[in-house]
């Protein structure tokens, strides 16, 4: 990127964490709701160069880890019908469903595939036409326009053998949830730049207008990062609260139009269940009726039973941002990332493999 | 599988773009793109898409903003 040698400069992240303690007074608490942040704080350190009284928690912010059970027991199930192909996005081969993973599956002979795009998807569908393809949409905003983009190119170009069982999620909805449920002590959100390239800053006014939280749309280099926390430290300082963006050389207010029409013309908003913090509403997107023989839902029987949790595992609390990795009996110990128990030790983005990599308790 | 990366454009070929990282390379699809990039251009790619041209002009800013809180002394070329 242009000036990227800037936006990763050791020297100048000490000048502008210097910035943060000249201006910072009041004790805060911020909370990161994407993976790529909660691994980048970790990574630069970003933690340790923060005056003690400012903290970061991490949030619901990593697809893979909110996925419900019960949906990853929906793709074990579609990946066991003889004549189905399951594509999806690499970690969610590992993720324990609640008595198998789509890997166990493959090593029974299931045939799942992990591909980079959706349109990989669509490839191995045109080249397998007796067998049907099901892709595992999973993602937030950012993720979901490209795969609503692959649903309106399977249509045009024919491809009747692929579909989609959408279990793409909505930060915002998810936010709100957090925020409602009164156990959250929280003092700003550090909202991710990539999500915001799509949805500009508008879903988080209501967020800001409702509970008075800041909000900050921020980029994934740690001097984004610092002065992002900049921005949110200054607006306590202040008795402020707004949504400012950070991020502005990929972030414009209004989004990207193009992308949120793609996603508009495929998905409509829909009731999801989210890992730790159970059914949301709206918080979901499904396939619009028009896109139907694209819709894995309406295609396959997909009926089962909802198992919970794995016994004590804390993903589900971790993802609240109510406690850590480190209060987790079984983190490092029976879970690690070569045996996750939950998902959050599963993705790399996760808050436990982050705590696992870079954490020395 | 979140991690959206800034990618300078190396070819164009119809809605397909080849762009370059560091040595590496991926192709993107331009359907959902905000603006279509040209050659030399930056744009942030996730999952086999660009969805953002970079805005150069955006990113002077954020360093101009630096420089006045002091923390560059000056903004490179």
């Amino acid at each position: 990127m242009k000036y990227l040698t800037e936006y990763r400069d050791g020297s100048l992240a000490s000048k502008m964490a210097e910035r943060i303690k000249a201006i910072s007074t009041k004790p805060a608490r911020f909370m990161e709701i994407c993976g790529t942040h909660t691994v980048a704080i970790f990574k630069h350190g970003i933690r340790d160069v923060l005056p003690e009284h400012i903290g970061l928690i991490s949030g619901p912010g990593c697809p893979v880890c909110v996925t419900a059970t019960r949906d990853i027991d929906k793709a074990i199930k579609l990946s066991r019908i003889p004549d189905v192909i399951v594509a999806t996005f690499g970690d969610m081969v590992r993720v324990p469903g609640s008595e198998s993973s789509l890997q166990k599956e493959k090593g029974l002979g299931a045939d799942v595939r992990m591909v980079y795009s959706t349109m990989d998807a669509i490839e191995i569908a045109r080249q397998n036409p007796d067998k049907k393809v099901v892709f595992l949409g999973i993602g937030f905003e950012t993720t979901a326009p490209t795969i609503a983009a692959a649903v309106v190119a399977a249509q045009a170009q024919g491809v009747n053998n692929f579909s989609v069982l959408s279990c793409h999620k909505l930060l915002p909805p998810a936010m709100d949830a957090l925020l409602s449920g009164g156990e959250l002590d929280v003092n700003g959100f550090m909202c991710p730049g990539h999500v915001s390239t799509i949805i500009g800053t508008a879903p988080y006014k209501v967020v800001v207008a409702q509970y008075h939280t800041p909000c900050v749309v921020m980029g994934f280099e740690p001097l984004d990062i610092l002065q992002g926390i900049y921005m949110l430290v200054s607006q306590i300082e202040a008795g402020e609260a707004r949504v400012e963006i950070q991020y502005r050389r990929a972030v414009a207010p209004e989004g990207n139009p193009n992308a949120l029409k793609t996603l508009d013309r495929v998905f409509e908003p829909c009731d999801s269940p989210w890992r730790g913090l159970g059914m949301i509403p709206k918080s979901g997107l499904a396939l619009r009726e028009s896109y139907r023989a694209h819709d894995a839902e309406a295609l396959f029987d997909l009926d089962v039973p909802d198992s919970g949790e794995p016994p004590g595992c804390k993903c589900g609390d971790i993802l609240r941002g109510v406690n850590t990795p480190i209060e987790c009996k079984l983190f490092r110990k029976v879970c690690n990332p070569e045996n996750p128990v939950g998902p959050c030790m599963v993705s790399s983005e996760g808050t436990c493999a982050a705590y696992y990599r870079y954490s020395q308790v | 599988m979140c991690v959206a990366a800034p990618m300078k454009v190396i070819e164009i070929d119809g809605d397909i773009i080849r762009a370059e990282l560091g040595g590496m390379t991926k192709e993107a699809n331009l359907a959902i793109v905000d603006e279509r990039p040209e050659l030399g251009d930056y744009v942030i790619i996730h999952a086999g898409f660009a969805l953002h041209r970079i805005d150069p002009e955006e990113a002077k800013i954020t360093l101009q903003l630096w420089k006045e809180m002091g923390v560059i002394d000056e903004i490179p070329d």
